[in-house]
């Protein structure tokens, strides 16, 4: 798939029809996940309030998946040196810092009623503000330097040592003791899973929330080779 | 004489010889300690419970300070250039002015960190810990902080773009290093905080001469 996309006309092309393609399915599917949402039957101890679940934890995966796309588009722009990959790489971080957003502000407003607080310093809140920091980190590094190619490999190289933070986010909570809860969709034991009442909700939402992110990936991308062309031709209408 | 050597004490003598050697970082350490009593109220009991983290956290913020020099004087008057075309690996020559950084201000600092723990109220059984912490978590810091620092090469805004990159990456040792303080301070003579604090310094001295040397060779294309 990478070598069929990594041509810029054929990735055009591509992203062309599936940009569309990718948004109406993503408005399909949220609709009727959030139809889903509000049928489902209330939590005999969360009540009206488990319903933000389908909200936070589609948006805490993305927070992660989007770091992940960043993480294989920079190492390919590192390794290959391919300008389109630099520039999904570029596409991604407003976005993935979009979702880390989300997520945080959503787990505040849950934690809030459930908790009693908007926020602990517990590992796995900690670690998802620290991904935020990183997304910051990372939009600060490209925008500090002015050479674009420059710009784009040191950014990389700073993606790939944040992958490392991957993993402790995913472990934090078997690692410290936390208040956040384990993981329920993927749950060994049958008494933790989460019933299918709410896992389908999840599901549509999750797969609803990943096609908005690969629509406005692709856009974004469109954006920016468009961008490129059009640096390019001032540059030629200015020199010649 | 080795080359490697011959660069350390080159290193060292750099960060010693202009500038003051480590006495901005240390008065810098100190006058942030001075501070936070000020800030946070005087009252001796409030203060012991927060002292040990609370010196443990201005140090990473001290450790930050003399790193925008690290990599850009010598990539301004050229000295980097030749030394990416000399004998040694550019990983090693990177691993080396960490190293010589760590030296030069990290160690210091480490020597005050126990004071500053002492003068905010902390017990004096603490110290010990303290001062290991500061040791190890200096190395990793010196070591993050020199990738930051090659990160940033070429950059407009130097000292507060290395911050914003060197801060969530200081997230793990800051973590352990205070589960290292909170395990003392309880006295249950367990270390396992300080152990995985080694851990973390240990992998930042194997794994970021590498990222460094990538960004050097990115900033000198």
């Amino acid at each position: 798939m990478f070598a069929f996309l990594a041509n810029p006309d054929r990735f055009m092309a591509f992203s062309r029809w599936a940009a569309p393609l990718f948004g109406a399915l993503a408005v399909a599917l949220i609709t009727v996940g959030l139809w889903f949402t509000f049928a489902a039957p209330e939590d005999y101890q969360q009540g009206d309030t488990v319903r933000i679940m389908f909200i936070h934890v589609p948006a805490a995966y993305l927070a992660m998946f989007s770091y992940v796309c960043l993480g294989v588009a920079s190492f390919l722009s590192l390794i290959y040196r391919h300008a389109l990959a630099d520039a999904a790489a570029k596409a991604c971080a407003p976005l993935g810092a979009a979702f880390t957003a989300l997520a945080l502000i959503t787990g505040a407003l849950w934690g809030q009623p459930m908790w009693g607080t908007w926020w602990v310093w517990d590992a796995r809140l900690t670690s998802v503000l620290v991904l935020f920091l990183f997304w910051l980190g990372y939009m600060a590094l490209r925008a500090a330097i002015d050479d674009e190619t420059r710009a784009g490999r040191a950014a990389a190289i700073l993606a790939l040592v944040g992958l490392v933070n991957l993993p402790v986010i995913h472990y934090s909570v078997e690692w410290w003791n936390s208040l956040h809860q384990g993981a329920t969709v993927f749950a060994a034991d049958r008494e933790n899973r989460l019933p299918p009442v709410y896992l389908i909700p999840m599901a549509l939402m999750a797969l609803g929330y990943t096609s908005a992110f690969g629509s406005l990936w692709l856009v974004r991308i469109r954006a920016e080779v468009w961008r490129r062309r059009a640096a390019t031709l001032a540059l030629q209408a200015a020199g010649g | 004489m080795s080359p490697l050597v011959v660069l350390l004490r080159r290193e060292l003598a750099l960060a010693w010889g202009r500038g003051g050697g480590p006495l901005p970082a240390l008065a810098f350490y100190a006058g942030v300690t001075t501070l936070l009593p000020l800030a946070i109220g005087p009252e001796p009991e409030r203060l012991a419970v927060i002292a040990p983290g609370i010196a443990w956290l201005c140090l990473a913020l001290a450790s930050l300070l003399s790193l925008e020099r690290l990599f850009e004087r010598d990539h301004e008057d050229g000295a980097l250039d030749l030394l990416a075309l000399g004998g040694p690996s550019l990983e090693a020559i990177c691993a080396i002015k960490a190293l010589a950084q760590w030296l030069a201000t990290g160690l210091p600092l480490a020597f005050a960190a126990p004071v500053a723990a002492l003068m905010l109220g902390a017990p004096v059984g603490l110290a010990p810990v303290v001062f290991a912490c500061a040791l190890v978590g200096g190395l990793a810091f010196a070591f993050v902080g020199g990738l930051g620092a090659a990160l940033a090469l070429g950059s407009r805004r130097g000292g507060l773009l290395i911050a914003v990159i060197v801060l969530p990456l200081f997230a793990p040792p800051v973590i352990f290093g205070g589960g290292a303080l909170s395990q003392a301070a309880m006295g249950a003579g367990q270390i396992s905080g300080l152990l995985l604090l080694c851990g973390w310094a240990l992998t930042a001295v194997a794994l970021s001469p590498l990222a460094m040397a990538a960004a050097c060779r990115n900033a000198l294309d």
